[in-house]
């Protein structure tokens, strides 16, 4: 488990203070806050990249900071910001190079290391593209390409497969393994993945899938794995725990719904400007112009949403507590609304002709 | 498992490539010596003209050993550096290691006092043929030492490359005013050190030259696995589990070392060092170093061999500057090899 007690991060002068934190084994924490809050300074302090200010960093019981830089990188693994370019590495020479810790002084990958290779490719789904050089590949793809180079590194051996697919000269190699047990017996070992907004780079339904990548990652490999973002409606989905850094340099941590309901997400980004709203859990983007109106109808619950939305977005301040308003729109079914003013009725087929008539 | 091609035929053919230019460089000159005969007088035999053994053995061989270390050295360190640097223009004397050599040599020649050229290569021979290697050496070294002190201290390896880029800036002006207080006889010597020659390492210069440059390259053999670590960045490479200041550290002394001896023994040589490293890597369509680093050595040496057989222009008694020869020749092929690479810049991060 990856701790952090009266944590100082920063460089010279601290960002934040006094954290107190911890990453849990198979769970997938979402680290969120404001631009220069110090997220990737609080991400490279815990990877041993940089030095806390005050406070310690424990893994397993260990200073992160004291650990043999070897010993480490075996069981912490970062992905970075930002584009990786590396010329004419495919796909699976770049995951070879998590290896990196475990190989003799020629680099020379074992049977072991090729195991573990394919295994995080497979876990990844990359291997379809394994010998496509890297440049080649989508932003979503080299993504992946990356968290599997990352688990590579970290994840503890699995057994061998079986002999099928290992050729001669791997069965010769066998006896070798240059696999240095740690003092620490395996079973105890965390495995850690940190990552620096992973999902900065793609589209939406990339983003979704990464995330679920992820999930599943901490959950079928028991890594602990923490991830900023600025991504707070899909970090409210599909993270098992939020770390919400705020410009004061407070981090309050917790399950989302909790920290959603308590209010938390709220005051984080309410010093930003930008109003949450606990009920649908989402930014409040619109202000009101247009004054108070009244929604009702209910056949699905979908029709109504959407016209929320549309008629929030042209100004209105929506109410559907039953009490009508002057203004008054009526969802009869799914596509057809019909729109009540001190003026007179009149009936829509689309949105469109809905909000046209209350611009007017 | 997908692994990726290895091509051992490629290694192949490139020794091949580089046996046959070894041969090549040791028949061909000035006069011709049959290929059999050169066989002949390896293994100790009488050859047909008591000559051939005598430019063979204080010449041909000395020359061609030297320009098969030159080539693989300069390759080494260019391959080097531009993985460092992570920027496709580096050489082996980005750090300035060449322009401590040239100051050193300059000093020599043109700086020490009066007199004519003719009592200066007259003192030559009083210091021992070693004279310029070691001016040159010095010059390299304190560059060297120099750059190597801040690479301990620096955290960003592109500051490295700034500092190593105004040294060899104040090298060259100095360097300059050197020239231009100097008597022309005197700048003549100096340009034919700088034009670049195999030619001018005798067997007792061998001892120092070879066991240097040797050692650099294996050196650089050590530090395959680390460059493979930096090819994603420092920050990775840290995260790795590398020391990134300790690989950095020893990579620099590694092609200093390299191209340090080979400036000292054969001037400053330019065009191995930026351009094998290229055809390497378009050629194994590879950026692990395990096989460009194999692989530029082969090439670098037997480009290096071939360029000075025709620097020799075989046949006639002129000898062109081998670094023009180089150029020269060198720069259609490298560009079409390169040029059917479309993703150069892909080769690197930005």
């Amino acid at each position: 488990m990856l701790t952090a007690s009266s944590l100082s991060i920063g460089y010279k002068t601290p960002l934040a203070s006094n954290l107190d934190l911890e990453l849990r084994p198979a769970e997938l924490a979402c680290l969120i806050g404001p631009n220069g809050v110090g997220k990737s300074t609080l991400l490279r302090t815990l990877a041993g990249m940089e030095k806390p200010l005050a406070g310690a960093v424990w893994l397993d019981g260990g200073n992160l900071h004291l650990m043999p830089s070897l010993e480490l990188a075996k069981r912490l693994a970062v992905v970075l910001t930002g584009r990786v370019d590396a010329g004419n590495l495919s796909a699976w020479a770049l995951v070879s190079l998590g290896r990196h810790p475990y190989t003799d002084w020629l680099g020379r990958l074992t049977v072991r290391d090729e195991a573990a290779i394919e295994r995080a490719m497979r876990l990844t789904d990359t291997l379809v593209f394994a010998e496509r050089p890297i440049h080649e590949l989508s932003d979503g793809e080299r993504q992946r390409v990356m968290i599997a180079r990352a688990l590579a590194q970290i994840l503890p051996d699995s057994p061998l497969p079986p002999g099928e697919g290992l050729g001669g000269r791997a069965k010769a190699q066998l006896p070798i393994s240059n696999y240095q047990p740690s003092n620490v017996p395996t079973f105890q070992r965390s495995n850690v993945l940190l990552l620096d907004e992973p999902t900065a780079f793609l589209d939406l339904p990339r983003r979704v899938d990464m995330l679920q990548l992820l999930k599943r990652l901490a959950r079928e490999t028991g890594c602990a794995i923490l991830l900023s973002t600025h991504d707070l409606d899909l970090a409210l989905r599909i993270a098992d725990r939020l770390w919400l850094l705020a410009s004061s340099g407070n981090l309050t941590t917790g399950i989302p719904e909790e920290l959603a309901l308590n209010g938390a997400v709220a005051r984080l980004f309410q010093s930003e400007g930008v109003d949450f709203d606990h009920a649908s859990g989402a930014f409040k983007v619109h202000q009101t112009v247009c004054g108070p109106i009244s929604l009702h109808g209910d056949k699905d619950g979908v029709t109504a949403a959407w016209t929320w939305r549309a008629l929030e977005r042209i100004g209105y301040e929506v109410h559907d507590n039953g009490i009508r308003r002057p203004v008054h729109v009526d969802v009869m079914d799914p596509g057809r609304w019909r729109l009540t003013t001190p003026h007179g009725q009149s009936e829509h087929a689309t949105l469109e002709s809905l909000l046209a008539a209350l611009q007017q | 498992m997908p692994r990726p091609p290895l091509r051992p035929w490629l290694f192949f053919a490139l020794l091949l490539l580089l046996l046959l230019a070894f041969a090549l460089s040791l028949t061909l000159g000035s006069v011709e010596i049959p290929l059999e005969q050169v066989a002949h007088i390896l293994l100790g035999g009488e050859p047909d003209k008591a000559s051939w053994a005598d430019i063979l053995f204080k010449f041909r061989l000395p020359k061609a050993i030297t320009a098969v270390l030159v080539g693989a050295a300069l390759s080494t360190a260019g391959l080097q550096m531009q993985t460092l640097f992570r920027n496709p223009l580096a050489d082996p004397f980005i750090l300035g290691v060449s322009s401590g050599a040239s100051l050193g040599v300059a000093l020599v020649i043109l700086g020490i006092g009066a007199g004519g050229a003719l009592t200066f290569i007259a003192g030559l021979g009083v210091f021992g043929d070693f004279t310029l290697a070691i001016a040159a050496s010095l010059g390299a070294g304190m560059v060297l030492g120099a750059v190597l002190l801040l690479s301990r201290r620096v955290q960003n390896t592109l500051t490295l490359l700034v500092v190593g880029l105004m040294f060899g800036y104040l090298a060259s002006a100095v360097v300059t005013l050197l020239i231009y207080f100097s008597q022309p006889e005197r700048v003549l010597v100096f340009s034919l050190w700088t034009a670049g020659s195999f030619g001018g390492v005798t067997w007792s210069q061998m001892r120092v030259f070879a066991p240097a440059a040797l050692l650099g390259l294996l050196l650089g053999f050590v530090m395959m696995k680390p460059l493979n670590a930096l090819l994603l960045g420092d920050d990775y490479a840290r995260s790795l589990g590398l020391n990134v200041r300790r690989a950095r550290f020893w990579i620099i002394v590694s092609a200093s070392l390299l191209a340090g001896v080979s400036t000292a023994f054969c001037g400053p040589i330019w065009f191995i060092g930026v351009a094998v490293p290229h055809v390497a890597r378009s050629l194994l369509n590879s950026a692990d170093h395990r096989a460009l680093l194999p692989a530029s050595m082969l090439m670098g040496a037997a480009f290096a061999l071939i360029a000075d057989v025709i620097a020799q222009s075989p046949g006639s008694q002129h000898t062109l500057p081998l670094n023009v020869v180089m150029s020269l020749f060198g720069v259609p092929i490298i560009l079409w090899v390169i040029l059917r690479q479309k993703q150069l810049r892909q080769s690197f991060a930005s």
